[in-house]
């Protein structure tokens, strides 16, 4: 049975990065980067302490005790991108592994000890890294930290576990094959990113995950988990000294250089019409402009803009024109991404196939609306106090998305004092710094995608 | 990884649990200096019938703010699905004292962030805010719990969205296309049979009186449930409540929430779909069961661990066997919704992998239904069930909404404050003789539904 119906669901499986929410639009990874932090935060600073352990590993921690768990979160720089030429799905694949054995304790083994740990273990790649993350119950940690030692630094790649595994990713391969959401989001990859490893399938091919053998996973794991990629964040019931104790065993013996591939930055190529067509009722559409680097100085104003656009809130152009006003769509939200080597704004929807022309041109009116005359004063102001309000929320609401939170904000080289700066970041924002990044961004010509029957003479403008 | 066949595995766990459970026995947690933080739950009654309770969570300056209605799809007049959840989106409209929008935008502006959902047994709207903004927030909800002004204009825009919803979360897809069917053939008699969502038919042709008639009848506060978790003091929501909420007449009693039950069930059925977009197959099988509303005292703590040990992870029997012994299956599991007023379905579902075929996956787990029928549970097993469970409440205290959701749900569903707080205790008390008659006494092949999932045939097609 379907349980639960929202009034909004357009961002599915929402996680914390840092500077803001993950979706998952698709196969993309998109960052809508919500840049925050209440004032009333700041007037009880979250205390972040800086910890560095007697081998050198450092590592975020915000110690609590209100709840009895600790989470750690952490990432090694080089995901996906990592995976060789014909082995894609590699890193996918490993990251199914880490509980599958490691040191002398075989797949079944390590799985009754982790849930004799009363203990949650998770791995998962993107396309710039691997992350690590686990929730313990403070009283067990001992046990819990014990079996992470042994997942990052002797993990067995047995070969059962490898072909068991990699038989479940197949599955899944096959199940996208006739799927045109599937098709489309590979198609679409491939037309924005070229031969970039961005257009590749973080699962692989049927092929690439076949050739696949134990001596590529302990390549990449070799080449990857190494403590100069490392960023480290733990929120909970540990104090400082017993943290670097606990740094040392997990991350103490670890090599200290990574051995990765160098990877390209890409611009994303845009002004291009890329079409699956199925008879489905509804049809999607995205659509992909210029995005703006994590360090840019006109990054605070793109933010801002893609706010007001179409970002999380019901006041959004988009969401307002598309859907309050004309019942066009249930959802609509534009997002900006930032991945280590692109950076794109996109804009989603979903709409009655025989009105998505219709549906097409009014995103597109909107859009061009914005990169000619930008907002009002009155609605940055607006955006600016909901970014200021939302950090907290939208980051910080569990101890889990709290260790997230400060992991990207490593990433990001952004200091740890980062929370107490952004509002300042956000107040100095300017109302032609808003316009001149509409029209930077937002003059180009997107590229489109529609997955839905085909799409008669629409959207060229 | 990200596998969606282990994604799906740990989604329906993490959904049975949140759902069913919560953490009373956590009342006392020790702080680093050994001082017992105290855990209480508050909940007391407004003059006007209203249940208010509240979750203390002082670890950030932010509060969820849940009103809970009792009145939920299942509750319709015939031939009027989806109005619970057409007026869900409808609540959103202007009222006498507020613009349209005016709400979304005062939350927008101090950061929080809104939305609502709707599900079988209720409907509920949640606001998460700084606390200072709590009785802002109090004073607009309890405004559109009455004072709602609905247009013809206002209705038709917005049952264009609910129509283009549907289209999204059911036409354009097979998955949800079988599982409408499904629910439609397990159920006979009982509403559940009926989306939540609504069949499209009805759907188009809801109108004002209908919404009228039923704002009217349900959206007063003795029919409505408050949560407040979060930075706040119980006699400040109090005193808050009584100002913005006890200023609401009572509305007519409502009588019993007495709705058709399903008749002796005789007969085994299958429902099948095969579409072009599907490569590989998969099967539910489902049975009607009692929830916790409707079982008698015990039973469906037993249901819940029955699910846990049946197929709740990868340490469960239909994991295990199919997926790493026998090879046969990407995915293979179970889950139980005991949350709900009326009796409810318990499922178990598998894919196959490989070479193996659907009807060999589907043999193997109704033969682990069969064997846990016929010779029940250890008590390692049960044991660790009952420790899994424990953990997730903890864990569930981690995060402010989820403990919201947990206590809205249970007391919207006739259960109460105490239920909630003596459930482990409860599930600690099952015996191995009880998960096991559950499962002789329920999970009967010749009495259950089957749903099929299937590739279009390739002959005759």
């Amino acid at each position: 049975m379907t349980l639960v119906l929202d009034r909004l669901s357009a961002f599915p499986a929402a996680a914390a990065r840092g500077e803001g929410m993950v979706y998952r639009t698709f196969a993309t990874l998109c960052f809508a980067l919500f840049f925050l932090l209440l004032p009333v935060l700041s007037a009880r600073a979250m205390d972040i302490q800086q910890v560095t352990s007697s081998k050198g590993v450092t590592a975020w921690l915000v110690e609590d005790y209100s709840v009895p768990v600790v989470a750690i979160r952490f990432v090694f720089g080089g995901g996906s991108t990592q995976d060789p030429p014909g082995k894609e799905g590699l890193a996918n694949l490993m990251t199914g592994l880490f509980d599958e054995g490691a040191g002398t304790l075989d797949s079944d083994a390590f799985q009754v000890r982790l849930d004799d740990a009363g203990a949650e273990m998770g791995f998962e790649e993107s396309r710039d890294g691997i992350y690590g993350s686990m929730r313990m119950l403070g009283e067990q940690r001992d046990e819990a930290f014990d079996l992470l030692r042994l997942a990052v630094n002797q993990p067995r790649f047995d070969q059962a576990p490898i072909d068991r595994i990699r038989g479940q990713i197949l599955s899944g391969i096959i199940a996208g094959e006739n799927d045109p959401d599937t098709i489309a989001q590979n198609k679409w990859a491939r037309a924005l990113y070229g031969d970039h490893p961005y257009s590749r399938s973080d699962q692989g091919t049927r092929q690439s995950i076949a050739a696949i053998t134990p001596d590529d996973l302990k390549a990449l794991h070799k080449a990857v988990f190494a403590r100069a990629g490392l960023h480290v964040a733990v929120v909970g019931a540990i104090d400082a000294e017993t943290l670097k104790k606990k740094l040392d065993m997990v991350f103490g013996d670890l090599p200290q250089d990574q051995a990765l591939a160098p990877v390209p930055d890409i611009e994303p190529k845009l002004a291009q019409h890329v079409e699956v067509n199925y008879d489905l009722p509804q049809t999607s559409l995205q659509l992909a402009w210029p995005g703006v680097k994590r360090k840019s100085a006109d990054f605070f104003p793109a933010v801002l803009m893609n706010e007001i656009l179409g970002g999380g809130t019901f006041t959004s152009r988009l969401f307002q024109e598309v859907r309050e006003k004309r019942g066009l769509a249930y959802s609509v939200n534009s997002s900006l991404v930032n991945h280590d080597h692109a950076d794109a704004l996109i804009v989603t929807t979903g709409t009655r196939s025989d009105r998505a022309a219709e549906t097409l041109g009014i995103v597109r009116d909107v859009v061009k609306q914005l990169a000619e005359d930008g907002p009002t004063e009155a609605e940055l102001a607006a955006t600016k106090k909901y970014l200021i309000g939302a950090y907290a929320i939208n980051n910080l609401d569990s101890s889990s998305a709290i260790a997230t939170t400060l992991v990207e904000l490593q990433l990001d080289d952004l200091g740890i004092d980062y929370m107490q700066r952004r509002t300042g970041y956000i107040n100095a924002v300017t109302l032609d710094q808003v316009k001149a990044a509409a029209r930077k961004l937002l003059s180009t010509e997107p590229a489109i995608l529609v997955i839905g029957p085909a799409l008669a003479g629409a959207g060229k403008g | 990884m990200k596998s969606s066949t282990r994604r799906l595995r740990t989604g329906l766990l993490a959904g049975a649990l949140v759902f069913a459970v919560t953490g009373p026995m956590l009342a006392e947690t020790a702080s680093k200096d050994g001082k017992a933080n105290e855990f209480k739950v508050t909940d007391f009654l407004l003059e006007n019938g209203m249940e208010v309770v509240v979750i203390p969570d002082h670890r950030a300056p932010i509060v969820t703010h849940m009103v809970w209605y009792k009145i939920g799809s299942a509750d319709e007049p015939p031939g009027k699905s989806g109005i619970a959840h057409f007026f869900e989106h409808l609540m959103f409209k202007a009222t006498s004292n507020h613009a349209a929008g005016e709400f979304d935008r005062a939350v927008s502006d101090i950061g929080g962030s809104n939305n609502a959902f709707t599900s079988y047994d209720y409907t509920a709207f949640h606001e998460t805010v700084a606390p200072s903004a709590l009785e802002l927030m109090m004073s607009f909800e309890a405004d559109r719990m009455r004072n709602l002004i609905l247009t013809d204009d206002v209705i038709k825009t917005e049952r264009d969205v609910i129509l283009e919803e549907r289209r999204s979360r059911i036409d354009n897809s097979p998955e949800a296309v079988l599982d409408e069917e499904v629910d439609a053939t397990l159920w006979q008699n009982q509403p559940y049979r009926i989306p939540v969502i609504g069949w499209m038919q009805e759907m188009e042709q809801l109108n004002r009186t209908d919404a009228v008639a039923f704002y009217d009848k349900y959206y007063r506060p003795n029919n409505a449930v408050l949560i407040v978790a979060g930075d706040v003091e119980p006699n400040a929501v109090k005193a808050m409540a009584e100002k913005t909420y006890g200023k609401v007449a009572r509305g007519p009693d409502l009588p019993p929430r007495i709705r058709p039950v399903e008749p002796e069930q005789n007969t085994r059925r299958t429902v099948t779909l095969s579409d072009a977009r599907v490569s590989v197959p998969n099967f539910s099988t489902q049975w009607v069961v009692p929830s916790y509303h409707t079982g008698k005292p015990g039973e469906a703590e037993a249901l819940d661990l029955l699910a846990e040990i049946l197929g709740g992870g990868n340490r469960s029997r239909l994991y295990q066997e199919l997926v790493v012994k026998q090879g046969i299956a990407s995915n293979a599991g179970a889950y139980f919704q005991g949350t709900m007023l009326d009796d409810t379905n318990f499922t178990v579902y598998g894919a196959p992998r490989g070479d193996a075929k659907l009807a060999d996956v589907e043999a193997a787990v109704d033969a682990e239904v069969v064997r846990i029928a016929r010779d029940g549970v250890t008590d390692n097993e049960l044991e660790k069930a009952k420790d899994r469970y424990v953990r997730s409440m903890i864990f569930a205290r981690d995060k402010q909404d989820s403990m919201a959701n947990i206590y809205g749900a249970e007391l919207a569903t006739g259960g109460t404050v105490q239920d909630i707080e003596q459930w482990p205790d409860r599930v600690r008390k099952v015996t191995a003789d009880e998960v096991k008659a559950a499962a002789a006494k329920y999970l009967v092949l010749a009495r259950s539904t089957t749903g099929y999932l299937l590739p279009q045939q390739q002959a005759g097609n």
